[in-house]
């Protein structure tokens, strides 16, 4: 029986498995959302505008181990998920966007909604796909799901032309993929494992540095196992988080520009340094120079080539995918006889540790007059048991949730690490929410950040999402006011916003729960009330110091150890 | 330092806009690019003349062998190779110096492919050094255009990129 192109795109859908998909219709996506009517399998989620959609498939691609699906018009649609989809790009997110474009004999003659969606997103997806005969549907959306979640993964496009997907054709869905000119690596050489193991074992000051990658590939149960069995001391990046117990006696923070001083000290003075999944990225290393000045030698595990020695040279390069390599380095530490000498592991705790006291942790001065955001997120971590799903905009928001909630488990924490995405939280949010059915899932955000993607308060209530939303209001876009304070002489340039909505109200209006919480005493009793109401969305005001910095910090061009620590409290 | 890379390309289109994209998007050179299909239809011989620190050729390797599109690469300046480029000049002959071009055209293997009555062109197929010289050693002055299509290049002998 001949189905049409957009019948055949919903089955497609499901023989991937896809339960959700998130979008918004369109003239291009007609015949495609007509198909959608038609069925009950796939479920879709109509979010209250494109970008949103992408990012709730990214949230739901992320805190689960299933590619996220997003479908969207062409044009404006199309424009509008670009934000969406270079966030995923970023991060290395598996996802599929499936976009509308104008008929095949339109194409190029500046139709109405016509943009060329396979150029404007190039640059930002892992490949795209325009489809141009009914019969390659099956075949490019099986290459697609392929594409996104092997090898490093990430958003992959397919753009189809209003009358393909009107076009008839018999529906098969091809049983396996290949593609002559993609071959994503697996198992890493055993020699270069072998020689990585052997610099751990004579490693003095010795370093675990672990990125998004853990997260991507499953791979924190081996990571776990390495850093025990070695007993070193670990770092995870931004990204990282929850790849590595954060309760662990082994886990010395986060590093980076808002790092702890000790995981930023021992990254920048170990003499060998394993990266796993990392990219020693600007705001993890900060200046390229400042790092390379200390000797030392590096071991990096990555699934693509092009990660290692980008940024900095590496003695070890091991391409493989992370589970593998790290199963056989563990096979070969376990079989062989040697271990770490002790003592001198020993020695290079005990510098960890001066590094701790004198960088004092993570500490802030606490009030009772005036609610300080880390007494919030450390509130937040307590009464949800460590266990929710947390995700975040971008900003100091950010990066105190990332400090002061400790993330036991991978998936976890969803945040915007490589674009840095306002507006990414709430609908990331309902994209776990939707994965993670009954979970626990709060939105940490802040009054700058949730007013760029506010919309989907809607979406929220259209589909019953109890999401908690965590918004530390400052009255400032915080982030760039502290850039502002600490580099640019107090001129706080755009940074104040005058004219706040009252959230309360706002929440109200969209027929959810708001509260807004104005004294430190209030804040645990509000967050109880909040969270025991399982089945509403709260959204919570949280009316925050509009003083407060994030520390430490590794001033931008800065090395790691030019951080500046919090002031004397 | 300068390098000629080769690649083998699915012949799709939007696959020479992968390349050309990701030169310009992460900031490499690229002196000269050609691109055409090769016996097998389905895919695209590309030549690509860049230079850089020997960790920005590295990054350029394999930020190409990441694109899907790319189906095998050789960096030919890695070994020994061959390397030719045509270009074809336009000479202005009004003064007479016809003579003195092709004299000087075929100490450097040149062919006078088109003769006018004020003009002649010529061809002429060497490395792309080779043709810098010619058009030092040629009077400027008498060049009317020139057109060069950038370097194809092969590796010798046992150096085969195939699929």
């Amino acid at each position: 029986m001949e189905l049409t192109g957009a019948e055949i795109v919903i089955r497609c859908l499901r023989e991937e498995r896809v339960d959700y998909v998130f979008g918004y219709p369109g003239g291009a996506v007609l015949h495609i959302y007509d198909a959608l009517f038609q069925q009950d399998k796939v479920k879709h989620i109509l979010v209250r505008h494109e970008q949103a959609a992408v990012h709730a498939a990214d949230g739901y691609s992320r805190s689960s181990d299933k590619v996220g699906v997003a479908l969207v018009t062409s044009g404006p649609g199309l424009t509008n998920a670009v934000t969406g989809i270079a966030t995923a790009y970023m991060d290395s997110i598996p996802m599929v966007i499936i976009s509308g474009q104008v008929p095949t004999g339109a194409i190029g003659e500046d139709a109405f909604q016509e943009v060329d969606a396979v150029g404007i997103t190039r640059p930002c997806v892992k490949h795209n796909f325009l489809v141009k005969d009914v019969k390659d549907i099956a075949p490019t959306i099986k290459k697609a799901f392929y594409l996104a979640r092997s090898g490093r993964p990430g958003p992959v496009l397919v753009d189809i032309p209003k009358d393909v997907s009107n076009h008839k054709t018999v529906f098969a869905y091809p049983e396996s993929v290949s593609i002559r000119s993609y071959h994503p690596a697996s198992n890493g050489d055993s020699g270069q494992i072998r020689l990585a193991a052997q610099m751990l074992l004579g490693a003095k000051r010795p370093m675990i540095y672990a990125g998004g990658g853990v997260v991507l590939s499953d791979a924190s149960t081996q990571l776990t196992d390495l850093v025990r069995l070695l007993g070193f001391p670990c770092t995870n990046t931004l990204m990282g988080l929850g790849g590595f117990p954060a309760s662990d006696k082994h886990f010395v923070g986060m590093l980076g520009m808002h790092g702890t001083y000790e995981a930023n000290m021992a990254m920048q003075h170990c003499d060998v340094l394993v990266a796993i999944g990392a990219r020693f990225d600007d705001r993890v290393i900060g200046n390229v120079e400042h790092f390379a000045e200390v000797p030392r030698k590096i071991i990096h595990i990555d699934i693509d080539p092009s990660s290692i020695a980008k940024r900095v040279k590496v003695d070890v390069p091991i391409v493989g995918e992370l589970k593998l390599v790290l199963n056989e380095l563990l096979d070969m530490l376990r079989s062989g006889k040697q271990t770490p000498d002790a003592a001198t592991i020993a020695a290079w705790w005990k510098q960890v540790g001066e590094w701790r006291i004198k960088g004092g942790g993570l500490r802030y001065k606490n009030s009772s007059e005036v609610i300080k955001p880390q007494f919030v997120i450390e509130k937040l971590h307590e009464i949800t048991g460590g266990d929710a799903f947390i995700t975040s905009d971008v900003g100091q928001h950010q990066m105190w949730a990332a400090q002061y909630y400790k993330f036991d488990k991978p998936r976890r924490w969803i945040n915007s690490g490589g674009l840095g995405t306002m507006g990414f939280g709430l609908p990331a949010a309902m994209g776990v929410q939707l994965v993670n059915p009954g979970a626990t899932v709060a939105c940490v955000t802040g009054e700058g950040s949730i007013q760029m993607n506010i919309q989907e308060l809607s979406t929220c209530k259209q589909f019953r999402l109890p999401i908690k939303i965590i918004s530390l209001n400052n009255g400032y876009l915080g982030m760039v006011r502290q850039w502002q304070e600490l580099f640019l002489g107090n001129r706080y340039s755009e940074t104040y916003m005058d004219a706040l909505p009252d959230f309360v109200k706002l929440a109200e209006a969209y027929g959810h729960i708001g509260m807004r919480v104005e004294k430190p005493a209030d804040v645990e009793a509000a967050l109880k009330e909040a969270f025991a109401r399982k089945h509403d969305l709260v959204f919570m005001d949280f009316k925050t110091d509009p003083t407060e910095n994030v520390f430490p910090m590794v001033p931008g061009g800065k090395g790691l150890s030019e951080i500046i620590l919090a002031e004397e409290l | 330092m300068r390098h000629i890379i080769s690649l083998l390309m699915e012949n799709e289109s939007g696959a020479l806009s992968r390349v050309a994209g990701l030169f310009s998007a992460r900031g490499y050179n690229i002196e000269s690019l050609t691109v055409a299909p090769t016996e097998d239809p389905t895919l695209s011989r590309m030549t690509i003349v860049t230079s850089g620190s020997d960790a920005v050729i590295e990054q350029i390797n394999k930020q190409l062998n990441k694109l899907v599109d790319v189906a095998a690469l050789m960096d030919l300046s890695d070994g020994e190779h061959l390397e030719r480029e045509l270009m074809l000049v336009k000479f202005n002959t009004a003064s007479g110096n016809r003579e003195e071009l092709k004299r000087i055209s075929d100490t450097f293997n040149g062919r006078v492919i088109d003769v006018s009555q004020h003009t002649c062109t010529i061809e002429l197929t060497d490395t792309c050094a080779k043709l810098d010289s010619f058009l030092e050693a040629i009077d400027r002055d008498a060049i009317l255009e020139t057109v060069r299509t950038g370097a194809s290049g092969i590796g010798r002998g046992d150096r085969i990129l195939k699929l």
